[in-house]
């Protein structure tokens, strides 16, 4: 029962938060919270409890492969947090701080979610959650997102709910008592109805890759993540993400064992590249920064479903990557955001000459710059490497040439748009903008403590790390 | 006892045309309010023995799809002051047809699916299909947020509709989290629309327009 | 002779009661309304005077004029020979008497709007727009409707299709036939008889160039169409050909009246509708019909 830890710590952090009274020292709950669950999080990766088998939630390989992942995002984010709202005093920070509290609660569940049913209303809830995360702002942009967010995102949800129903009626019409647990559901085998099983996963793969945002359902993804502050857009983007990624990968895992892996892998294959070349497009063009993590975010997506469309060792590359691509995007938000109040502007129109305005953000961005777009010592680069090694061992040398040539176009586009916004003149109006801005250590050593990681992660994997995602790859993808 | 249940989900299907087909906002809101209701004395209809759990899921069903939702519905209206003319970004006689269409697609559908027996005489997949698949159509085809929010409550009822061929084998959270989320959806939605109208001065979600590529 | 005799009084009855119908719907929207309204043989009178009267023609027309109304009314005479009424049956029937059917009612419509568009006024010509324009729409319902019957009863005469009842789609079928009975016969909520402003017009913009005897011949026509379709929506619910003749008879008379009161109702209750919104209505009644053709022909599978 220690897993449930996981789910109640941040759940009673957030009910503190909303009887707390002070506005000025509420926030620091955030970091509280996050310590100890990050605490309780490494803690049971090391030390796993024993999953009953038929238990509705529970620590299973899957969930120890990434959830710690999901806890140090968000004990960094806190971190930053406390020093953004401090910042923007000048708004109630009682919603903001309880929802970011409860988001994390549902994200702890959803990953350890081992029934449909279950999984569903933690990303259902989670959706909810975000809401008022997204238009902290309360600009007439930041309701466009908003809406646009829960008008797509709402129809994923329930494209997933009526997925989950057809995968219930095929294990009913092969003989199955009505266990919506994966476990039960994978022990099934090819007794499940072929038809139901063929239009649950189309549905499935649909909901859940809009919540992912895989192309061509990506579109709240630019407006959300250019809307949202920094710390949000940090967190949808490592966590939300994630927890939609690991449902696709818990229904493919049953899917597979019915025989039908062909399908999925083929599916998957088709909606990775689509969305890496969608992204990669739509970077050459954005001339807006933050919307260019968001297109950075669908290609990343992309290159998690290509992982997880090879198999095998294709999937223990994608868990590799869920870290490296969530923990860099960390330090890319958090310092994009920084920039974006130092210039008071968000297009190459606005915003140059950072490297003068905003010194450490704008080194601290091209530095993760480098590492997304998997330069060497980073992590992202040795697990992309896995990827196209996996795509080369088992023949796709096809699917390996468009990944990489996606991948080129991509680092195009970042990098004309981050150099453009870092060197150059700085504008007069930003000037003025920039004297406000202070680059305090609240809002430097967060993205630096995420660089920190993807660097670790490059050079010195740790074995536990290794460990956790091998039993995970073993689990999801039983072949050799 | 089949009779029964297919006449009502017959109507259902026929209030999904009947909202895709009303040049109003009221009349649409009342549509999905009613269908809501049919759909809620289904479970009463599907189960042999009355079982209290069924019954409150029936009950919660009525009340807060055809009470509740319609309510906060109708007051959004009423208080952001909105013109009760739909609209449309796709005209009532093409959504009506492609609704027709989606039916009688949803129809052969549902005869080529391999069913349990117990299902096998009954409209619930063809409904559940054709009521997701109108839900769509009210989504993607109407320009003001209510209507968008009527159109993702019928595409709830569609998949409502479809939970009920499990009603029986798995637990009745399922259930209960769909009547949570339309709650929450709805509320959280009404909240937005009210945000929308205070900065917009309207409800006409083509306006949204600034964020595109 | 005696067939020939037959046919002639069975035509008789038929010219006879359709100035009826008029009467009654006009006596209901006056009850409705709390007049005491003309009497229910109004249209008699005015038949009777307009025959007396002599006949003014635009110099604009050709002899195309009167003939097309001419044939209107014979064709419209011609559609009531081959619709059964109830036990005493059709007094021309043959396999693929339906498909004449909507084809006479066609050559009626096509004649009358010749008809107006001779006369060279504006006016008429926009009505004959309207009205052919709508007539794609109230076609495509009323075939849909005899194709649900056929599939009903597996055959294409009237007589045989008529005889039973619709089975499980009666009610769609029933509501299609009596949006399809209100257009066609240019009643509320598709037009109004009584407006006189040619600008929202339909059915009277088309005559208003008419006088004398033809104009008698397009009033006789129309109240003749109006029962054609009332005695059709009848009896394509009611099961005509399972009661006895007696029983048949007082059944169709009464379900008539019901029609009848029925649209006087529909008159005194709705208003009209916006131009744009008719071609929904039209198509509401289209797909009522083409789901009662579907359950017609699926229903007992399901």
């Amino acid at each position: 029962m220690r897993e449930l830890a996981l789910i109640a710590i941040p759940l009673l952090a957030a009910v503190g938060a909303f009887v707390w009274s002070k506005e000025r020292t509420r926030p620091w709950l955030l970091p509280v919270a996050g310590t100890v669950h990050t605490a309780m999080a490494f803690w049971l990766m090391a030390k796993p409890p024993t999953l009953k088998a038929d238990a509705w939630f529970g620590l299973d390989p899957v969930a120890r492969a990434v959830l710690p992942m999901v806890s140090v995002l968000f004990l960094v984010c806190s971190v930053y947090a406390v020093a953004y709202l401090r910042i923007r005093a000048e708004r109630k920070n009682r919603v903001f701080v309880t929802a970011l509290l409860v988001l994390l609660g549902l994200l702890s569940l959803a990953l350890q979610a081992q029934s449909l049913g279950l999984l569903w209303v933690a990303a259902e809830g989670a959706t909810l959650m975000t809401v008022p995360l997204l238009h902290f702002n309360r600009t007439a942009r930041a309701f466009e997102a908003t809406w646009k967010y829960l008008l797509v995102g709402g129809t994923g949800i329930a494209l997933s709910l009526l997925g989950s129903f057809c995968l219930g009626y095929s294990s009913l019409h092969g003989g199955g008592g009505g266990d919506l647990t994966f476990s039960a559901l994978t022990s099934q085998g090819d007794a499940l109805s072929r038809p139901w099983l063929v239009a649950a996963w189309v549905l499935l793969l649909a909901g859940y890759g809009t919540k992912m945002g895989l192309a061509p359902m990506h579109t709240w993804k630019p407006d959300a993540y250019g809307e949202a502050p920094g710390v949000v857009g940090a967190l949808l983007a490592g966590g939300m993400t994630t927890v939609a990624f690991v449902a696709i990968l818990r229904v493919k895992q049953v899917v597979d064992a019915a025989g039908a892996g062909a399908m999925t892998e083929r599916t998957l294959l088709a909606f990775g590249l689509f969305s890496m070349l969608v992204a990669a497009l739509f970077l050459l063009g954005t001339p807006d920064f933050k919307r260019m993590l968001a297109y950075s975010s669908v290609e990343h997506m992309g290159i998690l479903t290509v992982g997880a469309a090879l198999g095998g060792m294709g999937i223990w590359a994608a868990l590799f990557h869920v870290w490296n691509n969530s923990l860099t995007k960390g330090a890319l938000f958090l310092s994009a955001g920084n920039i974006r109040r130092a210039a008071g502007g968000r297009t190459v129109d606005e915003v140059a000459g950072m490297a003068w305005l905003a010194p450490r953000s704008a080194r601290i961005l091209v530095a993760g710059l480098l590492a997304i777009t998997a330069c060497p010592p980073f992590g992202p680069f040795f697990s992309e490497l896995r990827i196209v090694r996996t795509a080369f061992e088992t023949g796709s040398v096809w699917t390996a040439a468009a990944f990489l040539g996606c991948l080129l176009l991509a680092f195009f586009g970042l990098t004309r748009l981050v150099f453009a916004i870092v060197d150059g003149r700085p504008r007069a109006a930003a000037r003025a903008q920039g004297r406000l801005f202070r680059e305090t250590a609240g809002v430097i050593v967060p993205p630096l403590i995420f660089l920190g990681c993807s660097l670790w992660l490059g050079l010195a994997t740790p074995s536990l790390l290794r460990e956790t995602w091998d039993a995970a790859a073993r689990l999801l993808s039983p072949r050799p | 006892m089949t009779g029964g249940l297919n006449l009502l989900i017959a109507l259902a299907m026929g209030l999904n045309l009947v909202a895709l087909a009303s040049s109003r906002l009221p009349s649409v809101i009342r549509a999905a309010a009613t269908q809501g209701m049919v759909l809620g004395l289904l479970p009463l209809l599907l189960e042999q023995e009355f079982h209290w759990m069924v019954g409150l899921v029936s009950v919660g069903t009525v009340v807060v799809k055809g009470f509740v939702i319609p309510h906060l519905l109708r007051r959004a209206l009423r208080a952001a002051n909105i013109d009760r003319e739909m609209e449309p970004l796709l005209g009532f006689i093409p959504s009506l047809l492609l609704g027709a269409g989606a039916t009688i697609g949803a129809v052969a559908l549902g005869g080529a699916l391999p069913l349990r027996p117990e299902h096998a005489n009954s409209l619930l997949v063809p409904g559940a299909f054709a009521t997701v698949v109108c839900g769509f159509l009210l989504l993607m085809g109407r320009a003001k947020a209510i209507s968008q929010v009527c159109g993702y409550l019928i595409l709830e009822n569609g998949i409502f509709l479809f939970g009920l061929l499990l009603i029986r084998t798995t637990p009745l959270i399922v259930e209960a989290g769909i009547l949570l989320d339309l709650t929450v959806a709805v509320f959280v939605i009404g909240i937005i629309v009210d945000r929308i109208q205070r900065e917009f001065d309207t409800l006409d979600t083509r306006k949204l327009t600034s964020l595109k590529e | 002779m005696t067939t020939a005799f037959d046919i002639l009084l069975r035509l008789l009855l038929w010219l006879l009661l359709a100035p009826l119908v008029p009467g009654i719907i006009n006596k209901v929207k006056a009850w409705v309304a709390g007049r005491r309204g003309p009497p229910v043989l109004q249209l008699y009178y005015d038949l009777a005077k307009l025959w007396r009267k002599g006949v003014v023609l635009s110099t604009a027309v050709s002899p195309g004029h009167i003939a097309g109304t001419a044939v209107a009314w014979m064709a419209l005479v011609l559609a009531a020979l081959l619709l059964p009424a109830g036990p005493a049956g059709a007094p021309l029937a043959f396999r693929g008497d339906a498909l004449l059917f909507v084809y006479l009612l066609a050559l009626a419509r096509f004649c009358t709007a010749l008809a107006a568009l001779d006369t060279g006024s504006a006016f008429e010509g926009m009505g004959a727009a309207r009205e052919v324009s709508y007539a794609v729409l109230g076609e495509a319902a009323i075939i849909t409707a005899l194709i649900a019957l056929s599939l009903q009863t597996g055959s294409v005469s009237l007589t045989t299709m008529l005889a039973p009842a619709a089975g499980a789609g009666a009610a769609l079928l029933a509501a299609g036939l009596f949006a399809v009975l209100l257009a066609e016969n240019c009643r509320v909520p598709f037009d109004d008889p009584n407006t006189h402003l040619e600008l929202t017009m339909i059915h009277e913009v088309m005559v208003l160039d008419h006088s004398g005897p033809p104009l008698a011949a397009v009033l006789h026509g129309a109240s003749l169409k109006l029962l054609m379709f009332s005695v059709l929506l009848v009896q394509a619910v009611l099961p005509a050909g399972e009661l006895s003749p007696l029983t048949a008879a007082c059944a169709l008379a009464g379900s008539v009246l019901a029609v009848a009161v029925g649209v006087g109702l529909v008159e005194s209750l709705l208003a009209r509708l916006a131009f744009r919104r008719v071609p929904l209505l039209l198509t509401t009644a289209f797909l009522l019909c083409l789901f009662a053709a579907l359950v017609s022909w699926r229903g007992g599978h399901l």
